[in-house]
């Protein structure tokens, strides 16, 4: 056997055992009626510390970003690496912001940031707009994870697209079938063939010379080229353009709605809590793989046919022994097809809760929700699909980045939201349509330059904006900024001119509440217009509740009128 | 009150944003460069304080 079918044979057998694992995850720990959302979309709400810490870490770290960043570390050096802090910034933010939105999502039954935005500023129109800015946005982010995918099995020797559609084709059954399940289990097989990859990756450097090597190689290829922004460090001009894209990364990761699905899924505050604490340690994995786009240039990787994206399966390919280097492609794999499946289930949630329930079947059962997104789950998957094979690969990079840019501009709703309901519902509208309209607009006037600064195409070039004399600036936070100050000026106004706001659904105690909690999900009731009933008698009454003395309060309460 | 201990979690999200001063070459550690390995201390660093934090408001979780 050559190594070349070692590495095929490993591959394809780690693959079998994804498969049967996904297809059997939906009867891990099978709940007694699994025909609803909560069980499909978010686990049942049930799952613990580390089945928690390996769903997050396999939907946020995706293979785009195990083969991106690498590539972007290859391709201009420091810039790429900017993925490392803002993942590190992640985390304090995590332990603060999610902690608060799992809360009030556990109160009302929440699945999605959409119907958070929709409680707390009174108004289903703004959830609908967040819901559908978030599938917009969602659609080529799993786009991307595809491609991702494209370019391992490419370089496995499966080229073409049936490979790519066989293995959408898998994913999507499984999910299809064990929703949430199967990407929360397959994450724990997924992590553990990446600590063999990145083991092997190390052992790998210090055979080939190790670091100083790497670093010096490296050093000298920036040195030689024509281009002023790539290098072993950030150019002068390189600052604000590094941390606007830092920041404006690290905000968009909350506002994605498959960022809140895995925390959703975790079983109390705690679990939360904990996790965002361990997170880092998936931060420290991704910088040992940006370190490796510098070792793949000073070992003189060549990427195929100039793609960049495949610099890690050639080197993996060149580099590795045979096994590992199978173990290694059915990692990256995994970590392809688990965010694709968590992303296509949030945008489904997103769908089924803030546009089909309240616009299109209001009494819909909790069945008829599960079987809504499970459909829409396929749609948004073999959409993506569609997207790469119809339209060219670099485009869909591009939907990618206009994506990030999208999604920011739901942050004053729903991550500003979690800590003030001051906003009025007009005006965050008015505001996030500015904002898209402006960060739309700076995108695509940007035109792509080659390492020499020609112009090889007039539009989209990029996501950061050109200030002159080299400064940059990320077009994200521009048109976030323009959002936050439309929608500040815009609620100040409508204040002032006494235009009724949204009722806000949410009470300052929801963003505490804990498990256990005797009044979860009463405003589901509430919003749903379902027969409302009188609380039971708390069996568990938390402290926070005894201290506002809201105990019973919801029974005084009459139905509202909603906006 | 222990909610005040929260505002210890402007260390790790503000120690990642210093590129401008972490943005050099010396000193190197295993022959990574500074502005890299840094961010493995930040990291390490985000570990340390969030579990401080966590353990220390555990107790009364009121944020």
């Amino acid at each position: 056997m050559s190594e070349r079918d070692i590495e095929v044979g490993v591959f394809a057998v780690l693959m079998a055992v994804v498969l049967v694992l996904g297809f059997g995850a939906a009867r891990w720990r099978r709940p007694e009626n699994p025909h609803t959302l909560e069980e499909w979309g978010v686990g049942g709400r049930a799952f613990g510390n580390w089945a928690i810490w390996f769903l997050i870490g396999g939907s946020m770290y995706s293979a785009y970003t195990f083969i991106a960043v690498p590539a972007l570390t290859y391709g201009i050096g420091a810039i790429g690496f900017f993925a490392v802090p803002f993942a590190i910034i992640t985390t304090p933010l995590t332990f603060v912001f999610t902690t608060r939105a799992w809360s009030v999502a556990r109160r009302h039954g929440f699945l999605t940031h959409s119907e958070f935005a929709a409680a707390r500023f009174g108004s289903p129109g703004l959830g609908a707009l967040v819901a559908v800015t978030g599938i917009l946005a969602t659609m080529p982010y799993v786009a991307v994870q595809l491609l991702s995918l494209q370019a391992v099995l490419r370089t496995v020797g499966f080229g073409g697209e049936w490979p790519l559609l066989a293995a959408v084709t898998v994913v999507s059954v499984c999910t299809f079938r064990s929703g949430l399940r199967a990407p929360a289990l397959l994450s724990v097989v997924k992590d553990a063939l990446m600590a063999w990859m990145l083991l092997t990756a190390l052992l790998v450097v210090a055979m080939y010379g190790g670091w100083d090597r790497t670093f010096r190689v490296a050093g000298e290829h920036f040195a030689a080229t024509p281009s002023r922004i790539d290098g072993l460090l950030l150019p002068d001009t390189g600052h604000l353009g590094f941390l606007t894209l830092i920041i404006g990364s690290a905000l968009a990761v909350f506002a994605y709605p498959h960022a809140l699905v895995g925390m959703l899924a975790a079983k109390d505050r705690a679990t939360v809590r904990r996790n965002a604490a361990a997170l880092p340690v998936y931060c420290m994995a991704l910088a040992v793989m940006a370190l490796l786009g510098f070792f793949a240039l000073s070992r003189g990787v060549k990427p195929v046919d100039g793609d960049l994206n495949t610099v890690i399966p050639q080197l993996i390919h060149s580099h590795f022994p045979g096994w590992s280097a199978g173990i290694a492609y059915a990692a990256l794999t995994v970590a392809a097809l688990i965010p694709a499946a968590v992303m296509s289930i949030a945008a489904a949630n997103a769908f089924t809760r803030s546009l089909f329930r309240p616009y299109l079947q209001p009494n819909a059962s909790p069945a008829t929700e599960a079987r809504v997104s499970r459909w829409v789950s396929l749609v948004v998957k073999f959409g993506a699909a569609a997207l790469i094979l119809a339209v060219d690969p670099a485009y869909s990079v591009d939907l990618q980045l206009i994506g990030g840019v999208v999604i920011l501009q739901t942050i004053p709703a729903t991550f500003l939201g979690l800590v003030t309901g001051w906003f009025h519902r007009a005006a965050l509208i008015s505001g996030l349509i500015a904002g898209l309209g402006v960060g739309v607009a700076m995108l695509y006037s940007i035109p792509k330059l080659d390492a020499t600064g020609r112009v090889v195409a007039e539009h989209f070039g990029g996501s950061s904006w050109p200030l002159g004399n080299g400064t940059t600036v990320y077009v994200g936070m521009v048109a976030l900024f323009v959002n936050l100050a439309v929608a500040a000026l815009a609620t100040v106004m409508l204040k002032a001119a006494g235009v009724p706001g949204g009722l806000d659904a949410t009470r300052p105690d929801d963003y505490l509440a804990d498990a256990g909690d005797a009044k979860l999900k009463r405003l589901d009731e509430l919003i749903d217009g379902l027969p409302r009933r009188r609380a039971e008698p708390p069996a568990y009454v938390g402290r926070a509740r005894l201290l506002s003395g809201a105990v019973g309060e919801q029974s005084l309460r009459a139905p509202r009128e909603r906006a | 009150m222990s909610r005040h201990w929260q505002w210890l979690l402007i260390l790790p999200a503000v120690a990642p944003l210093l590129t401008p001063y972490a943005n050099r070459i010396e000193p190197t550690v295993l022959g990574v460069p500074f502005f890299f390995w840094y961010q493995f201390a930040c990291a390490l660093f985000a570990i340390v304080v969030i579990s401080v934090v966590h353990v220390a408001t555990r107790e009364d979780d009121h944020e």
